[in-house]
């Protein structure tokens, strides 16, 4: 996401975090041929009104927090532990070179080996940042009112388009998509227009389990991804 | 024995037509499921396979550090998509075969670095014979910038009489100012005497070897960064 204004003042590093804020996590459907093939593949949405921009102080000081927290051996035993290891597993099964397209936590550590500490760009990417490092399941956003119905994961259809690119998706290529469309393919860019820009009033957090990791993970990662943004 | 041999009306075995070799076609609709089902089981397998290398190969990842020059990567088969039973037995076979390559390489570091221990304990017993040579913790498989230097007390006094001593290093300098500026990877190991893989590592000079159980074809010799001679 790119770098976004301010949104306004009155948010500062005093403010707590919304600590009684409850997720209302709503199960996506799954392609029976995904699910028969992959079981415990899942995804789960909410949506939450927010507001896009740069990070709060608050959120920027979770993030300097967080930095101090992560360091070179959590980086090297990283893909040990059992949830980046169910990921980098669905990545192997999909086809994916998970040392080529990194997972998602594995991405952020990388980055934060490579610039030092947790970078901030804006509030929707620093809040799914602190999410996944701190629970470790990949999480995504959309724009919800560009959402028509639930969420879900199926297999693209044969010259199916994708907003965004001149050629179809390849036949067969697992997409996150909405009843309508694809929103984004799995673990990879999203849909031209889909995705929180400039504006957005609510956000629709995504988060995508995979065999191996449990749903109270998921759980989890939502409600610090939304208690973060509703900071 | 004879009588048995010309005996011309034994029975024979009898033998079934060639078609009775080939099995019987399953009826219509039977085929297709079962064979369905057969693959996605063998996929359910590989997955499983699979599985279980990635965790193989993850510790052995985590055991290499902080050794460089590890090849951990296996290629994808362009996803996210279905792979079919062929690709995933390429993703197996591939970890599998990755796996291996990653053991030899970390015996190959093993022998090494354990000779180039024996090298820190030759020249503790005796730092004449070992004029100017160093060994940097990375040469025995450990973190940091410690290292053992055969230098002469008293400069070139101690040069001249002998005097000879283990210098250990206190370790890494502070960080501080800025970066310096990146080089080629390969200009920092060409001025320490050679590529930093244990497989093309120069000897500096002749050395005893300790016994090894890999292929004669491979050369290995202990690494010895920065020796050389006044």
């Amino acid at each position: 996401m790119e770098q976004l204004p301010t949104s306004g003042p009155g948010r500062g590093a005093e403010e707590p975090l919304p600590d009684d804020w409850e997720v209302a996590p709503e199960p996506g459907w799954i392609d029976p041929a995904l699910a028969e093939e992959f079981p415990g593949l899942s995804i789960v949405s909410t949506a939450i009104e927010t507001t896009t921009g740069r990070s709060p102080e608050a959120l920027k000081e979770r993030l300097r927090t967080l930095s101090d927290r992560i360091a070179g051996a959590q980086a090297i035993q990283l893909r040990q532990k059992p949830i980046p290891w169910a990921y980098r597993v669905f990545f192997r099964h999909i086809g994916l070179d998970p040392d080529t397209t990194r997972t998602p936590i594995e991405q952020l550590i990388f980055e934060r080996m490579h610039d030092g500490r947790f970078k901030s760009r804006n509030r929707v990417d620093d809040a799914l940042t602190i999410a996944m490092v701190e629970v470790g399941v990949a999480l995504r956003a959309f724009d919800a009112d560009r959402v028509e119905g639930r969420l879900g994961l199926r297999l693209s259809a044969e010259g199916e388009g994708f907003e965004g690119r001149v050629s179809p998706l390849p036949d067969g290529t697992i997409v996150v998509a909405d009843e309508k469309r694809a929103l984004g393919i799995l673990f990879d860019r999203t849909a031209k227009g889909r995705g929180v820009k400039r504006g957005t009033g609510r956000v629709l957090l995504a988060a995508i389990a995979v065999r191996g990791v449990p749903d109270i993970a998921l759980e989890e990662a939502l409600w610090v991804a939304g208690s973060a943004l509703r900071a | 024995m004879e009588e048995l041999l010309q005996r011309p009306n034994l029975p024979e075995v009898p033998m079934a037509p060639e078609e009775s070799l080939v099995p019987p076609a399953p009826p219509d609709g039977l085929d297709t499921i079962l064979y369905e089902h057969d693959e996605r089981d063998a996929r359910a397998d590989l997955r499983r396979q699979i599985a279980a290398m990635e965790l193989a190969l993850a510790r052995l990842f985590g055991s290499a550090f902080p050794r460089k020059n590890i090849d951990f990567s296996v290629p994808g088969m362009g996803g996210p998509r279905l792979l079919s039973v062929d690709e995933l037995e390429k993703v197996r076979d591939g970890l599998a075969a990755r796996i291996q390559d990653v053991k030899a390489d970390l015996h190959d570091y093993a022998v090494v670095e354990e000779s180039n221990r024996e090298l820190i304990e030759e020249m503790l017993a005796d730092p004449a014979s070992h004029k100017w040579e160093r060994v940097y913790n990375e040469d025995i498989g450990e973190p940091g910038c410690k290292n053992w230097h055969a230098t002469p007390r008293w400069g070139v006094l101690g040069m001249l009489l002998g005097w000879w001593r283990v210098k250990l290093s206190s370790g890494c300098p502070l960080a501080k100012g800025l970066r310096p500026p990146e080089c080629p990877p390969n200009v920092r190991d060409a001025s320490a005497g050679g590529a930093s893989h244990p497989r093309n590592r120069r000897r500096p000079r002749p050395r005893r070897l300790p016994p090894r159980h890999v292929s004669g074809a491979r050369t290995i010799a202990p690494r010895l960064r920065g020796a050389h001679s006044p």
